[in-house]
């Protein structure tokens, strides 16, 4: 029952999200300074992360198939796939989920619980769309360039670690990343990518929008939003491998 | 002149308004009184539209605010101002931004004429060079007041103030109490106050209601708010020693 109710009122705060913005100008404005902060701002730490990721999923596979007769491209090959496939679009989705989902569950839900939302309310303005569509916008926009970084940095990562503790000649990894390349998986990741910012963002507005209480709830509501989202994300990543590359 | 009429309002099976009815008059500062937690705020909240009602009416100046659609409520809502309990100004913008927020969303200005108007609101409200401050780094006081401004920016018919000396000191209240009574008589403003604090209802009182367990039990002025005979009045009027010493020099 409680889904249900969730799931009702989710619907019912998305219809209001998309409804015409106030003003064009300011709405526009706020899209930017949104892509900047979810967006632009999440860019290290992705970074970061797809490096040492990339960098560790080519060394495990070189461990891994060290005593088999398979050449050594296997290694570049199965980098990229793990990379483009999965981790540039589902990891980098859970990751932003924490961090971007948390950030936006607990401004939205402050500004709840200390009666701003209800300012912009009085003032005629629809405080869905006014506080939420830009955020929406905003991470939609940044999403691919995001992924696409993410999935440039993961496969340096590998080529770096292979060449450099001496797992996979260089020459190797490169044949191994270009070999049987399908740009669709590309495509696929990035359409998986945009699906999880969409999520990220509605499922985390919609827990801090309609927090009750103080501080204290707003943690909660901000926890919940990050669990909700990942679990949308494991979802839907299932969802969307079966209909893309089935 | 705002009316409400037979208001009742359930959050669940709680019912917090019973069939409250008053008519707040233009130009006055009529106050809401009642203690914490007897529905002051939701009626307020009702009002405003914030809080849908089960039953009854509210009107503004002949139009039936409450059978409105809230697209069409826009065009009261932007002749209504609020100042909130907590100020509820938005911590990511500075006190210039959080006042010129209503100019920029409603009004056709140049950027200067905004600027006028900010600086005119700020002004009156007797705040100069705090433009480029954030909330948190202005007192309490402060806020209250870049709230007033930020209310009275676009010129409204209907100003609404929840609990305005929530948290201020005595001398504080007294300065935010003048300035909205002030400006009430200014603007010809319809202004509606939520208060416990009897300090105000002595100062600024000019009609009164008093709500107990979400029931209108009471209503008259200042004057008359010493001699009601309503024991549920009396006992939260004289609930402060000092109200009580007054009660009994006037006997």
């Amino acid at each position: 029952m409680q889904f249900i109710y969730h799931f009702g009122r989710y619907v019912l705060f998305l219809k209001r999200v998309f409804s015409k913005p106030e003003k064009l100008r300011i709405f526009i404005k706020q899209i930017i300074n949104e892509a900047d902060s979810l967006g632009i701002s999440s860019i290290g730490i992705v970074t970061i992360i797809s490096f040492f990721m990339g960098a560790v999923i080519t060394l495990q596979t070189a461990y891994n198939l060290e005593m088999m007769f398979i050449p050594k491209y296997t290694i570049g090959l199965a980098a990229r796939e793990s990379v483009l496939l999965e981790f540039s679009s589902t990891i980098v989705g859970l990751i932003l989920a924490g961090k971007v989902g948390s950030n936006i569950a607990s401004e939205i839900g402050s500004m709840r619980v200390s009666e701003q939302i209800d300012a912009i309310e009085i003032m005629g303005i629809n405080s869905c769309s006014y506080l939420v569509l830009p955020k929406i916008l905003g991470l939609i926009l940044m999403i691919p360039a995001i992924t696409l970084i993410s999935m440039g940095v993961g496969i340096f990562g590998g080529w770096l670690a292979g060449s450099v503790t001496g797992e996979v000649p260089s020459s190797d990894y490169i044949y191994g990343i270009q070999m049987a390349f399908k740009p669709f998986y590309i495509f696929y990741g990035l359409i998986k990518a945009v699906v999880f910012a969409f999520l990220i963002s509605t499922i985390s507005a919609y827990h801090g929008y309609y927090v009750e209480g103080g501080s204290l709830e707003v943690g909660v509501a901000s926890t919940k939003a990050v669990v909700v989202t990942s679990i949308q994300i494991l979802l839907f990543n299932l969802l969307l491998t079966q209909l893309l590359l089935a | 002149m705002i009316e409400i009429k037979n208001i009742n309002k359930s959050f669940g099976d709680n019912q917090v308004i019973f069939d409250v009815s008053a008519k707040f008059e233009t130009g006055q500062t009529n106050l809401i009184i009642g203690q914490s937690g007897h529905g002051k705020t939701v009626l307020l909240k009702a009002m405003v539209g914030l809080h849908s009602i089960d039953s009854g009416s509210i009107v503004y100046d002949d139009r039936v605010f409450s059978d409105m659609e809230f697209e069409e409520q826009k065009t009261i809502r932007k002749e209504i101002g609020m100042l909130f309990q907590g100020s509820a100004l938005f911590d990511s913008l500075t006190v210039e931004e959080n006042v010129r927020f209503p100019l920029d969303m409603f009004a056709k200005q140049s950027k200067e004429e905004k600027r006028e108007r900010v600086n005119f609101c700020l002004k009156r409200v007797n705040l100069e060079n705090v433009n480029h401050l954030y909330p948190a780094e202005i007192s309490g006081g402060m806020q209250k007041r870049v709230a007033i401004a930020r209310a009275i920016a676009l010129n409204p018919k209907y100003l609404f103030c929840d609990e305005p000396n929530s948290g201020l000191d005595p001398k504080t209240s007294i300065v935010i109490d003048n300035l909205i009574y002030e400006i009430t008589k200014e603007y010809c403003m319809t202004t509606i106050i939520n208060t416990h604090d009897m300090n105000s209802v002595m100062g600024i009182g000019e009609k009164i209601i008093f709500i107990y367990e979400g029931e209108k039990l009471w209503e008259g002025d200042k004057e008359e708010i010493f001699t009601a005979t309503q024991k549920k009045l009396n006992d939260f009027v004289f609930a402060s020693e000092l109200f009580k010493r007054i009660k009994k020099q006037n006997q």
